[in-house]
């Protein structure tokens, strides 16, 4: 397996994990307060229209010529992994609350509590959000899997990463029966912004035509240099915040997407 | 709204997010990285540079706007 395989796996592996771990929490809360077997219903639907949308996309992006694929590809992966940076170096220096899952479960176990009652066997509150929570969490991988994937023409591998990931994830869960509250999301959410960033700036380079010096070789150079400049900015943000200015934990129940405007 | 508009929204929202100047940033290196390559320049170092300054710009926004949020 090349460098550049390995890159892919482990990215798409950490998206991934990361993601299931939030939708793990949805699915926990309603699974636990409402009715698992609706609750599995609408994973599995989700999982489904996951697979559809990876199977019906995948083939059409391979197809494109490589030098548009890596400039298109680059340039939203390169868009995707800055958003994911910013988020995780304003949540090291305090400016950004930290992902909390056992106050989502709690949140999300409360608002299922107070949902009405279900009448019959099927419960279309636990199917819903178990879906809309897995859905919302996947499609941002799935995104992941495809660009990585087709980039390299190895979008099973990618999904191989995600399905890997996604499986580690349920074993723990399973394993503890809580919520993940333990796992360290910011550190896998800023490994993922710099592995994103430095793939996306490095095919997008390359789609434009420009030389990197090394060819594949630079991307040596590019990942920890992207990670340098990172942890730099989130020790230079961390000394500057006030104490004042850092949020407190908080969780915004069955919307736990990373791409939520800070403040908001 | 209709469907479109709203489909629309959704995907404007999910690819650009909530900091668009990054995302026009971004496709304006590329395109400057395109520029200088087709002239025949060595242009591997734009994408780096952008990297860095976008990233700066955007950290410096969302701070100043965590700090008028309180």
């Amino acid at each position: 397996m090349s460098g550049a395989e390995i890159g892919l796996a482990l990215s798409v592996f950490l998206a991934c994990a990361v993601e299931a771990v939030e939708a793990l929490t949805i699915v926990l809360a309603v699974g636990s307060t409402r009715s698992w077997s609706s609750a599995m219903g609408g994973v599995g639907a989700a999982v489904l229209a996951l697979v559809v949308i990876v199977a019906a996309l995948g083939p059409a992006l391979t197809s494109l010529p490589i030098g548009v694929l890596r400039v298109l590809v680059g340039g939203l992966l390169l868009i995707f992994g800055l958003q994911w940076l910013r988020k995780a170096i304003l949540r090291a220096a305090g400016l950004k609350a930290k992902h909390d899952e056992l106050q989502t479960f709690n949140e999300e176990t409360q608002a299922a509590s107070a949902a009405t009652t279900r009448r019959s066997g099927f419960d279309g509150y636990a199917f819903t959000i178990a879906f809309k929570g897995v859905l919302l969490e996947g499609i941002e991988v799935a995104f992941i899997v495809l660009t990585f994937g087709a980039n390299q023409h190895h979008v099973a591998l990618a999904a191989a990463a995600a399905g890997l990931a996604v499986l580690v994830v349920i074993a723990a869960g399973v394993a503890v029966r809580a919520p993940l509250a333990r796992v360290p999301e910011n550190t896998m959410k800023f490994a993922v912004g710099v592995m994103l960033s430095s793939f996306g700036m490095f095919w997008g380079a390359e789609g434009a035509g420009a030389s990197w010096p090394g060819g594949d070789g630079a991307l040596l150079a590019i990942v920890p240099g992207v990670l340098l400049v990172a942890v730099a900015m989130a020790k230079a943000l961390s000394r500057s915040a006030h104490p004042a200015l850092v949020e407190q934990p908080q969780s915004t129940p069955t919307d736990t997407s990373d791409r939520t405007a800070v403040g908001t | 709204m209709t469907r479109a508009r709203t489909f629309g929204f959704a995907v404007w929202d999910f690819i650009v997010g909530d900091d668009w100047r990054t995302a026009i940033g971004v496709a304006l290196a590329l395109a400057l990285t395109a520029l200088l390559a087709a002239v025949g320049i060595s242009a591997w170092w734009v994408m780096p540079l952008a990297v860095v300054g976008l990233l700066a710009l955007s950290i410096r926004r969302a701070a100043r706007g965590a700090s008028r949020g309180g």
